[in-house]
């Protein structure tokens, strides 16, 4: 398998003391995708190319555990900007109800899950959300009383949105799933999880 | 108004200490008595009965102290084997003897693989639980000084960080960090030594919640899942280079399983 590597790894260093040289990071990160290609098979609906990175993916990758550049943050952030889509009849929350049944729910896109649905934003996975749900995690920030703090405004409406649509657009390297923009949840569901957040009645911000 | 705040605030974490403790304290409870021991004893009878077409047992698999000799090498894997010119885990050594040795087809000794995440359950499970139940105790002391552990462990380190699928996940999302969780499950940080240590150690495991025994490469495919990748084949070189890289960075620790999980 990383013969290519290994070879090209050693060329140089045959006549000094062996392998003594490291193959460069780019060269390591071209065999290692190499690798992951022939080391996975398509199954259910999760099929070889969810194996493709896009830009993002890969600046992601290249920075992750280092400090990202500024320029490189910003580059992401502007390019993700520009994919976000707002919706067409200008209404930017749904019902808030249904939010939480989406926030609860962490099927959709697994190989193991139905293609057919349900799939849900699993936003309890990684976030607190209403002083209820006691079993919450901790990879993102607690979102209780969000609408509350920020202000039920459509400034903040809007910026909920954008945000689940495509959380890149707003923090380089987030590891926020972009919702919208990688097509998990749909226009309505993202209004409704947008409504969880941001309507006075949601237990979100009680 | 803030010291009502804080009452619920301070409800909320009594409640999660609370689940946490019991958590911890049914773990403990399960220590006791791990049904991972019906699996090694399995796997033992597996070890040293004459088996394939071509009637070979265990005995003559070398996991690199030499031919049957268990105790203490998984503690020293994955690690590079010349006769088969390649880096292997546990996992690949043993389909490697049961096609080299015993005289299965590839197919054969992998047709299911992970357990099939069900209850169906293949001998390699039980083979597995054995030959790391030999280590237990036994510090981990995984080796880069071959070129080719070198490269599987930069690969591994890669595939770590590789961020891709739906949801944009990297093994290092759930993993890249201290004290988090996802729902109640607390989540091993496993870019630290400490963290690499606790989790490595204490897989293979068997696995409460689904009456089996689970090892490291089904670990690795079930996060894969999770992580909405494709299925990650079986003894593949990504297996390979991810468990090298994971049992690198628990070098030290002294070698914990087959534990017993939720």
């Amino acid at each position: 398998m990383s013969a290519r590597l290994l070879a090209q790894w050693c060329a140089l260093a045959l006549m000094l003391l062996g392998c003594a040289t490291a193959p460069s990071d780019d060269a390591v990160r071209t065999e290692a995708e190499a690798v992951m290609k022939a080391s996975f098979k398509a199954r259910g609906q999760a099929d070889l190319t969810r194996l493709d990175q896009d830009e993002t993916q890969r600046l992601c990758s290249i920075y992750a555990g280092k400090a990202l550049p500024r320029d490189v943050a910003a580059r992401i952030e502007q390019a993700n900007l520009a994919t976000i889509r707002y919706p067409s009849d200008g209404k930017l929350a749904g019902d808030w109800r249904n939010g939480e049944k989406i926030a609860q729910e962490g099927r959709g896109k697994q190989y193991s899950d139905d293609p057919k649905g349900p799939v849900g934003g699993n936003c309890y996975a990684c976030h607190r959300l209403t002083a209820g749900e006691l079993s919450y995690g901790t990879i993102g920030p607690s979102l209780y009383q969000f609408g509350k703090t920020r202000g039920y405004t459509d400034e903040t409406r809007k910026y909920a949105y954008g945000k689940v649509y495509n959380a890149e657009a707003f923090a380089a390297c987030s590891n926020m799933p972009r919702f919208g923009h990688n097509g998990i949840l749909t226009e309505q569901q993202i209004k409704d999880v947008v409504a969880l957040l941001t309507d006075p009645q949601s237990p979100v911000n009680h | 108004m803030g010291a009502a705040l804080t009452a619920v605030a301070a409800s909320v974490a009594f409640a999660q200490g609370s689940t946490a403790d019991a958590i911890a304290k049914y773990r403990e409870a399960l220590q006791d008595g791990n049904p991972a021991e019906l699996w090694e004893a399995r796997g033992e009878e597996l070890w040293k009965t004459p088996r394939g077409p071509k009637k070979v047992a265990f005995t003559a698999c070398d996991l690199g102290l030499g031919a049957g000799v268990v105790k203490g090498a998984y503690a020293q894997m994955p690690r590079y084997f010349a006769d088969a010119d390649r880096v292997m885990d546990l996992e690949s050594r043993l389909v490697w003897c049961m096609v080299e040795q015993q005289g299965y087809t590839q197919e054969q000794a992998t047709k299911v693989p992970f357990g099939d995440g069900s209850a169906k359950r293949s001998d390699l499970e039980a083979l597995a639980a054995y030959v790391v139940g030999q280590s237990r105790g036994v510090p981990m002391r995984v080796s880069l000084d071959h070129p080719k552990m070198k490269t599987m462990y930069a690969l591994g380190e890669k595939m770590f960080f590789y961020r891709g699928g739906t949801h944009d996940f990297a093994c290092s999302t759930c993993h890249g960090e201290d004290a988090k969780r996802i729902r109640l499950q607390d989540l091993p940080n496993l870019t630290t030594r400490e963290g690499a240590q606790k989790a490595y150690t204490t897989w293979p495991a068997y696995r409460v919640s689904q009456g089996e025994l689970r090892t490291m490469e089904w670990r690795l495919n079930d996060c894969f899942r999770q992580q909405r990748f494709p299925e990650l084949k079986y003894d593949s070189d990504a297996a390979v280079a991810l468990t090298t890289f994971l049992a690198y960075n628990a070098n030290g620790a002294p070698y914990a399983g087959p534990a017993i999980k939720r």
